[in-house]
């Protein structure tokens, strides 16, 4: 954290609200040669991966792949000791702390849902709303009429409506699951990643988390972690296939399923 | 428009009734009614809860940072003691020439260690205004300047809660030292006057007790719309769930220095009203022993209402005013005790258990 240079909230053009995400030339977010260790064990071993703009990926590997901190590299939650990390043509996410990676436009849901229990379901949508952040801002805010109508919408897209007023601590797993893309969405980001959204859900449950999520990639790109093969299945048009740290293959799923080296790793030795 | 934060907060309502008519009966007791009338109110009675007063401001502070923000901070006493400290000081350069050593240019207790002139940092101290800023301004500054460091540093939990308590304690240290000009271990004290009025008559008190009363409403009107804004619900956010407030976007710790320095700045006034009306401030206001006492208020009261500690600070004063005065040494042990019951059987503290019983919310 950089109080001091961080010039969020004083000049509205320098807020990263307001930064383009430049993908003229394709990616949206380009990772090369990240390496991180934790004690001597790499957790991620010269991984490089490109996600287009407005592509849904899926991620999938064994546990110990390296899935999740990959994520938190992306976020700024884990600094790798080595590579690089675009976002679009621009943007160093190395360079940048986790509060203004999250302000550019990528937003995170955790495997583990996390929603504020003791706020109502509207707040936790109202906070996580695409807007300042600043504290004094936060003293004298009060929601748009738009921004009203955009929880409205959201809160009918996740099916929470009647609970709007309820707090969150109260809803089921998977209601806490759906409030929890919700915040997501009413961050607008332009790239969404998603730790295993269906852990927990009934079958009806994923159907629709499954509808959701095709529906939003296309004007945003959408990474998923997934561990359940028929959801990835439903979804995927290009599946990632971490190992070790590294890619090990890459393609639809089907050809993802016939590489050999997958079925080695997945089928064991 | 602050009313309209008090729309739905009963407890809140309740409060401000109470804290109100008190400031109106309490007063007019004392100093409409004879002595031998029923109806009388004694000074001490009316220093008594003025006292208490100032405590609730603390208390209500404190609730604002520890049941909304999750800081438990085991040096709030520090706020209150230098707030406390700030106002005393003032206090002693209005005593003027009616010292026992008669100097008009230094208070007592200098002169007792042949000092020749004052130090720079008691200049201005005469002048109310500047005195009354300082007693925003130190504690508000201390709060800052250690918030960023701790807070920058994501210290949190049961480690925050340690070095705000080696906070007050190296302040008790410090403020012990003759050298340092705060009057050593016997503080500041045998004050005469505040802005001309004399401390010590009926008058003055009750207008000291009606300044308190109308402090802790002023404040807790302003937290009560803190924490119903969106800034405090970002703050009930990362007091459950830090780093997913961090992933959407907030700066955690700026959110959490604000609501801290804040908090201090309250702790300060109600050190500033506490120290007329007790007529002492001392070194042992910083004893760590005390903040963890104000821990114990707001735990009993309730903590994350706002009204609960305010009702805890009362009731366990009250407590211990009866308590002091019949057993003294069976005090402390009550208190423990009390913390423990309170912990074990009362995790909402005294307000749970009347919304329990209510069946309400």
């Amino acid at each position: 954290m950089r109080p001091w240079r961080d010039r969020t909230g004083v000049f509205e053009t320098l807020d990263y609200d307001h930064v383009t995400i430049d993908t003229s030339h394709g990616p949206m977010l380009y990772m090369e040669d990240i390496t991180v260790s934790f004690d001597g064990f790499k957790a991620l071993n010269n991984l490089t991966l490109t996600i287009d703009d407005g592509e849904l990926r899926c991620i999938i590997g064994p546990n110990g792949a390296g899935k999740t901190t990959m994520m938190d590299v992306i976020t700024g939650k884990t600094r790798p000791d080595s590579g690089t990390v675009f976002l679009g043509q621009t943007l160093d996410l190395l360079k940048m702390s986790e509060t203004q990676i999250s302000r550019v436009g990528i937003g995170r849901k955790f495997q583990k849902p996390t929603v504020f229990e003791n706020l109502e379901v509207r707040e936790n949508l109202a906070l996580a709303m695409k807007g300042p952040r600043s504290v004094w801002r936060a003293l004298v805010i009060k929601l748009t009429g738009d921004q009203r109508d955009t929880i409205d919408d959201v809160l009918n897209t996740i099916g929470l409506t009647a609970q709007s007023l309820n707090l969150a601590g109260g809803l089921s797993h998977g209601q806490k699951q759906w409030l929890e893309i919700g915040m997501l969405l009413v961050q607008q980001p332009r790239l969404l990643l998603v730790d295993e959204p269906v852990a927990g859900m009934t079958h009806a449950e994923t159907e629709r988390t499954a509808e959701l999520l095709t529906q939003l990639a296309g004007e945003r790109s959408v990474v998923v972690i997934e561990h359940d093969m028929e959801f990835v299945r439903s979804i995927a048009r290009t599946v990632t296939v971490l190992h070790e740290g590294s890619v090990l293959a890459e393609g639809s799923m089907s050809e993802v399923q016939q590489n050999p080296r997958v079925v080695e790793v997945y089928l064991g030795d | 428009m602050l009313m309209r934060h008090l729309y739905n907060d009963v407890g809140g309502n309740i409060l401000l009734a109470l804290v109100l008519a008190s400031a109106l009966i309490v007063p007019t007791c004392n100093l409409l009614f004879p002595d031998d009338s029923i109806f009388h109110v004694s000074t001490y009675t009316v220093t008594v809860l003025g006292k208490y007063l100032c405590f609730a401001l603390l208390a209500l502070a404190l609730d604002l940072v520890w049941g909304y923000c999750g800081i438990l901070s085991l040096g709030h006493g520090a706020f209150f003691a230098l707030g406390g400290y700030a106002m005393g000081m003032y206090l002693m350069r209005q005593i003027g020439s009616r010292g026992v050593y008669g100097n008009v240019d230094l208070p007592d207790f200098m002169v007792f260690l042949n000092w020749s002139e004052l130090p720079w940092y008691w200049m201005g101290f005469d002048h109310f205004w500047l005195a009354m800023s300082m007693v925003l301004l130190v504690p508000g500054t201390l709060a800052y300047v250690f918030g960023w460091l701790a807070f920058r540093s994501r210290v949190t939990g049961v480690y925050l809660s340690i070095i705000t308590q080696a906070l007050t304690y190296a302040l008790m240290l410090a403020f012990f030292r003759n050298e340092m000009g705060f009057g050593g271990n016997n503080g500041l004290t045998d004050f005469k006057d505040i802005l001309g009025f004399d401390l010590l008559s009926d008058n003055t008190r009750a207008a000291l007790f009606v300044l308190s009363a109308s402090a802790l409403g002023g404040a807790y009107i302003g937290c009560r719309a803190i924490v119903n804004s969106r800034l405090g619900k970002v703050v009930i956010a990362l007091r459950d769930a830090e780093s997913r407030v961090r992933s959407i976007g907030y700066r955690v710790e700026s959110y959490k220095l604000w609501i801290f320095t804040f908090s201090a700045v309250l702790a300060g006034i109600a050190g500033a009203l506490y120290v007329p009306q007790v007529g002492i401030i001392n070194p042992g206001e910083f004893q760590p022993l005390n903040s963890i006492e104000y821990v114990i208020w707001v735990a009993v009261g309730g903590r994350g209402t706002l009204y609960g500690a305010v009702l805890g600070a009362v009731l366990v004063n009250y407590a211990k005013t009866s308590f002091t005065a019949i057993l003294p040494e069976v005090w402390l042990f009550a208190l423990g005790g009390l913390f423990v019951l309170v912990t074990l059987f009362l995790p909402r503290g005294v307000v749970g258990l009347i919304r329990r019983k209510g069946g309400g919310t």
